[in-house]
């Protein structure tokens, strides 16, 4: 525990961790100074001279160093002006007087001076409700304006910062804590002020405008209406929202997020939701989220959600009952005997992947993860486990980033990073091409594509690098599946685990092994025992498949062949997609939104989620679909209530051991302190009471026997002389339905295909930057667009998943220009 | 009597080298260099009783003292951005005696163990970076800048830097962050400069005149430099004079010279012979002070007689206001100054300066209202002590002094409307 010190706040002794600034002690306890630029995540500045007290220290002795005493206490001295306690970091003995009138004259002044300035236009402005100047005006500001109306400044108030946010000039107070959070905490400088003095206004000089994928936050973090999102501008007003906590559910992070819903007109009066927010979890995202978790998140509303079970009569589908339609695929499911494969994807809970490993279990079939990535079963020996935290990690901590851009795949992990980085954390990168967490980076390995798994054994070898990862005290690799498939990222799973159990860093907290995953649960399907299928179009040939969560048919051309020469096919999923118009039946399934249940994240935490709007039409929880298949096959599988499901789990799967609902809602006390009836000290982002989740344990804490499979093939291909290598990369805006349901709003920042190539590998084939080519290889064709990267090497092409072309793992392919 | 920083007034041509050196030009940095350690330096700046000559009048023996030694490398820098309206002295002493300046600051760098010292210019000093630059590449080629001076193991280099116009970068803690490339705003003190200056590292930053007092002094002795001006105020200084004078300038006087010495003596006294109304000491962040005495004009210009008429000598700036200036005017003129000088960082001062110069652009043009004084003079005071940064506190003195030592200036304006 770091040293403490103890000083007098308002008559109140506190003893607080030394190096605290004095805003920040009293909030500790419950004594609000009013801030506007100071933001507890933030380095101070003291520009807005809002949080002006009276700082008084206790005078010492020159000769002694002793205190000097007066009638039987420490002689205390104030200096003559007030003090910013925001920029005052806390002494031993120190006296701060926040009440005085002195102290109110100051604040007092600092609001008639924003106000002078401000346009007062709550009524329609989307902060008030929860805008700190709306509350501290209250608090602390004149009842009267002395300030002539008329000559308030006229300046902009739509001024568009990007696609996302929009800048009200008025209303802004140049607090700069949007500034400061892209610079210091995020690292995207794309926005900073403009001009000086009463002219100072915030611009963004990148293009895209504010192009950052942490945009979002600033909108949070704003202490007035200034900044705010065009997804939730002129939506509704804060006190008509409720809150219910959720799980992000668009990349394995699992942040912890609160949905706010109300009646919706334009919904025909449904309750929709209305907007995404941050809820604080200081172990998972802190109080951020990224852009795509908070604006990506259309889709649970579209007028393309399933609400009826159909099977297909006569060629097409039709409405049917639950029982017919469940019944239907029982039996189907009971014929095919070892041809029932089942597709499951880390769209679904915990629950509801425990009921199908259940039934697959209990039936002659096999279950499958749907996923373009492997390597699972390794982060189930030697992953995170109880008592890992990012924040908790500085010097000491050595962090390995392999095959995985993070700022794209993970953002909240890129940011957890970089700030570990900060704080002192070795950070090794290993990739083949350049990516944004490079500049944090203390090492920098720039492999050949093919030698994945040997830049990670080389970890072992007594090199510089290699030491400053054996010799740390902790060390987490996190690896993807950037330019790889399922066998190079399984095979550099395995080598990963070697690495790390070899030099000690497995079966302790804050050591072990991270998948970056597609999706937001893979890592409890791997936990509960699917695995992935490499050969899947083979594998589904001619069988009965039962797919939950998954568009196999638009992902992949080869599947959809393959789905086509399927048995039979019964498709569960929320939304109408390309896979459930070729299926026989098709049950619609509840959104995360409309249900609860559990997901795990990469970091191995299991974090519970709550419905927060009504069901649509009568969809079902995936679980409830499942066991009610299961019982018409004569199986009996809990079909009702998740928590009972879950304490199933946790008696056998050994990882889940001691979890419980119960544990997963407890909730620790956090630093900041924000989201409470306080004046939005930090941001109007959500206080965490529904849950901070639990860390499985890995096989190694359980000091069981790890042994890790060894694979001994080569991780991936490498590029052939006169050939040219297409490998898979991931961007987070990609052409998923999750996103492209959202796309109006996000229509800047998708895109489409695209084919990154060396600009001498451009020579050869006679392209240019931006020109439209037609890319083929293995079975699947269509069209990109050329951009040059010359970070690259000449042999290898990039193609980004989920954009238009389906690349799976590293093929040859062949590209021709377009006439 | 013979200048000491404005020798070049005296000496024909002696802004170049050969002059310089000739009369004794660097014999008291190369003396310092070889046969004095840094702390025996410091300590006959000290005993000299030389004061900052920017503004604040801080002790500067004692500012090179506070030098954190724990923490390395050192920078000086010197503030060239001579802003003030009303200053112009820095200017004369670089264009006509560059040499005696770049001494001051060798031996200063010597003396806080900086390497690198940088000189800060205000962007208009274009011409005059590029003629410092000549001067400090004729050092280097002289052996007085560059490796290894004078056979021994002290190195120094100097670099000349342009501001891009903006009156808050001569505030020393955002001319560093201006040197550092970044917006021009001052910092959050603590930590200061010789504990947190350029790039974080302990840092010195002293005026131009300054700099040039130092090498008489260590030529002559602390004795000899104690012996001119005044015991508080020791030595000399340039005043620069200027507002309804006939021979406006800067003149080299030893501190403790009245203000009629200065106006009528050297002055030549008020144009079209009328009488003095007010004088601002330090340019525009004076207070006013009245004189509606004549003894007023008897007050020795030092730092503690000049408080005494209800002042600051600061830069030593002084603008002779006369009777024909109404006060509502010139108090309009120094407000629109800061509300355009106003680096927009803290509350009080962007909001502050904006508002104080709508009230007293209201109240010049007829337009102001009976409460009008009244709340001019209460935005003043609120923004008082509340600012991050001088700049915003001195924004309220004219204002301030203004209305309550002129009130009917203030009385006929508003009844105009």
């Amino acid at each position: 525990m770091s040293k403490q010190v103890t000083l007098t706040i308002d008559g109140i002794q506190v003893t607080v961790p030394e190096g605290i600034v004095v805003a920040d002690a009293a909030k500790m306890v419950g004594i609000d100074i009013p801030v506007f630029c100071h933001h507890p995540k933030l380095e101070p500045v003291g520009m807005c001279r809002m949080c002006l007290v009276e700082i008084g220290r206790p005078v010492r002795d020159r000769a002694t160093g002793e205190f000097v005493m007066e009638n039987g206490a420490p002689k205390i001295q104030f200096m003559p002006k007030l003090e910013t306690a925001c920029t005052n970091k806390v002494e031993e003995g120190m006296v701060v007087l926040t009440q005085t009138e002195k102290s109110r004259e100051g604040q007092k002044s600092t609001v008639e001076f924003l106000l002078t300035s401000h346009p007062l236009d709550c009524p329609v402005c989307d902060k008030g409700g929860e805008c700190p100047l709306q509350n501290l005006t209250m608090a602390h500001g004149p009842g009267k304006s002395r300030f002539i109306y008329d000559e308030k400044l006229r300046l902009g108030k739509h001024v568009p910062l990007g696609n996302l946010i929009v800048l009200d000039q008025e209303r802004c107070i140049q607090c700069a804590r949007c500034i400061r959070f892209q610079n210091e905490i995020v690292g995207d400088a794309v926005i900073d002020f403009d001009d000086r003095g009463r002219g100072t206004k915030i611009v963004s000089f990148s293009d895209p405008g504010f192009d950052s994928v942490f945009s979002g936050n600033t909108t949070d973090i704003c202490p007035v209406g200034a900044l705010t999102t065009r997804d939730f501008r002129f939506e509704a007003r804060p006190w008509e929202l409720d809150a219910q906590a959720s799980i992000c559910t668009q990349c394995p992070v699992g942040c912890n997020t609160t949905l706010n819903t109300r009646r919706e007109p334009r919904a025909g009066g449904d309750i929709t939701v209305q907007r995404v927010m941050p809820r604080q979890n200081e172990e998972v995202n802190e109080i951020w989220i990224c852009d795509k978790g908070r604006f990506a998140y259309h889709y649970a509303e579209s007028k393309k959600r399933l609400s009826r079970p159909m099977i297909r009569e006569d060629g097409k589908l039709v409405n049917s009952s639950w029982d017919a339609a469940t019944k239907l695929a029982a039996d189907r499911f009971l014929e095919a005997k070892k041809d029932f494969a089942v597709l499951v994807s880390g769209r679904l809970s915990n629950e509801d992947l425990f009921t199908v490993k259940m039934l697959v279990d209990r039936s002659e079939g096999t279950g499958y993860l749907y996923s373009r990535m492997g390597g699972g079963e390794m982060t189930s020996l030697v992953g995170m486990s109880g008592g890992s935290n990012f924040a908790n990690m500085g010097r000491g901590t050595t962090i390995v980033v392999v095959a995985s851009d993070l700022y794209e795949e993970a953002p909240i992990w890129y940011l957890r990073v970089k700030q570990a980085a900060d704080r002192g954390a070795t950070l090794i990168v290993l990739n083949a091409r350049e990516t944004k967490l490079d500049r944090y980076s203390s090492y920098v390995v720039r492999y050949a594509y093919g030698d994945e798994m040997k830049s990670v054994q080389d970890l072992s070898r007594k090199t510089k690098i290699g030491d400053a990862f054996t010799q740390a005290e902790n060390a987490v690799i996190l690896f993807g599946s950037d330019g790889l498939g399922i066998a190079g990222s399984a095979g550099l799973a395995s080598a990963c685990a070697t690495v790390l159990q070899d030099s000690g860093h497995a079966g302790k907290p804050n050591n072990g092994l991270i998948g970056v995953w597609e999706r937001a649960n893979d890592q409890g399907a791997w936990e509960i025992g699917f695995k992935v299928e490499e050969n899947l179009a083979e594998v589904l040939q001619g069988r009965t498949v039962y797919i939950i969560g998954a568009d196999p048919v638009s992902d992949d051309p080869n599947l959809a062949k393959a789905l086509e020469g399927a048995a039979f096919v019964v498709v569960q999923d929320v939304m109408e997609t390309a896979t459930t118009e070729i299926a026989d039946v098709v049950l619609p399934a509840q959104a995360f939104t409309e249900r609860d249940g559990t997901f795990t994240s990469g970091e191995r935490r299991v974090q519970r989620f709550y419905p927060a709007v009504p069901v649509t039409g009568e969809a079902k929880p995936d679980y409830a679909i499942t066991s009610q298949i299961a019982s018409h096959m004569g199986v009996t599988l809990e079909g009702t209530s998740v928590s009972v499901l879950f304490d199933g789990l946790a008696t056998s799967v050994k990882s889940f051991e001691g979890l419980s609902y119960a544990r997963l809602a407890e909730v620790r006390p956090q630093w900041p302190i924000v989201g409470r009836g306080d004046m939005y000290y930090g941001g109007t982002t959500y206080e965490n009471k529904h849950g901070m989740g639990a860390q499985l344990s890995a096989a190694a804490t359980r000091g069981e026997t790890v042994d890790i499979p060894q694979i001994d093939k080569e991780a991936a291909p490498r590029p052939k002389e006169k050939e040219l290598l297409a490998v898979p990369i991931t961007r987070l805006y990609d052409r998923g339905t999750t996103v492209m349901m959202s796309a109006d709003l996000l229509r800047d920042r998708i895109g489409g295909a695209t084919i990154a190539l060396h600009p001498d590998a451009a020579q050869n084939l006679g392209v240019e930057e931006g020109q439209l080519v037609n890319v083929s290889f293995d079975g699947v064709s269509g069209d990109a667009v050329v951009k040059l990267d010359d970070t690259i090497p000449v042999g290898v092409a990039l193609i980004p998943r989920s954009m238009g072309l389906a690349i799976r793992e590293p093929v040859p392919a062949n590209v021709r220009p377009q006439r | 009597m013979e200048h000491i920083l404005l020798r070049h007034r005296d000496i024909a041509e002696f802004n170049t080298l050969n002059v310089y050196k000739k009369n004794d030009g660097f014999a008291a940095y190369k003396n310092a260099v070889t046969k004095m350690t840094p702390t025996e330096v410091t300590q006959v700046v000290k005993d000299s009783g030389l004061r900052g000559r920017g503004g604040a009048g801080f002790p500067t023996g004692m500012k090179w003292s506070f030098i954190d030694n724990k923490n390395w490398p050192h920078y000086i820098v010197a503030n060239a951005d001579e802003s003030e309206p009303g200053t112009f002295k820095d200017r004369e002493i670089m264009e006509g005696n560059p040499f005696q300046f770049l001494e001051g600051l060798a031996i200063a760098c010597y003396a806080v163990g900086a390497n690198v010292a940088y000189i800060y210019l205000r962007g208009e000093f274009w011409e005059l970076a590029a003629f410092l630059d000549e001067k400090i590449a004729e050092m280097e080629k002289e052996g007085y800048l560059g490796d290894k001076l004078f056979g021994g193991e002290y190195s120094l280099r100097m670099y000349t830097h342009l501001g891009a116009g903006a009156y808050i970068c001569g505030e020393e803690t955002a001319m560093l962050e201006s040197l550092e490339g970044k917006r021009g705003q001052p910092r959050v003190r603590p930590p200061f400069p010789p504990s947190y200056g350029l790039y974080g590292k302990p840092t010195v930053i002293n005026n131009v005149e300054t700099f040039a007092n130092v090498p008489p002094i260590l030529a002559r002795g602390a004795n000899w430099y104690k012996s001119l001006g005044t015991a508080d105020s020791a030595g000399v200084k340039v005043f620069s004079l200027s507002g309804r004078v006939r021979k406006p300038g800067n003149y080299e006087l030893p501190f403790g010279t009245t203000f009629r010495e200065l106006i009528y003596t050297y002055g030549g006294g008020v144009q079209d012979s009328r009488s003095v109304k007010a004088i601002m000491p330090a340019g525009a962040s004076s207070s006013l002070i009245l004189v509606n005495d004549e003894k007023v004009l008897d007050t020795p210009m030092d730092y503690a007689s000049v408080r005494t008429i209800g002042g600051d000598l600061g830069s030593a700036s002084v603008i002779v206001i006369d009777d024909t200036v109404p006060i509502d005017w010139l108090v309009n003129k120094t407000v629109h100054f800061f509300n355009h000088e106003s680096c927009g960082k803290c509350t009080p001062c962007r909001e502050g300066t904006y508002w104080m110069s709508n009230i007293t652009e209201r109240i010049r043009e007829g337009r102001g209202v009976a409460g009008d004084v009244d709340l001019l003079l209460n935005v003043a005071k609120q923004m008082q002590g509340k600012c991050l940064c001088a700049l915003g506190e001195f924004s309220t003195m004219a204002v301030v002094t203004g209305i309550e030592r002129f009130p009917e200036d203030f009385k006929k304006a508003v009844s105009k409307a």
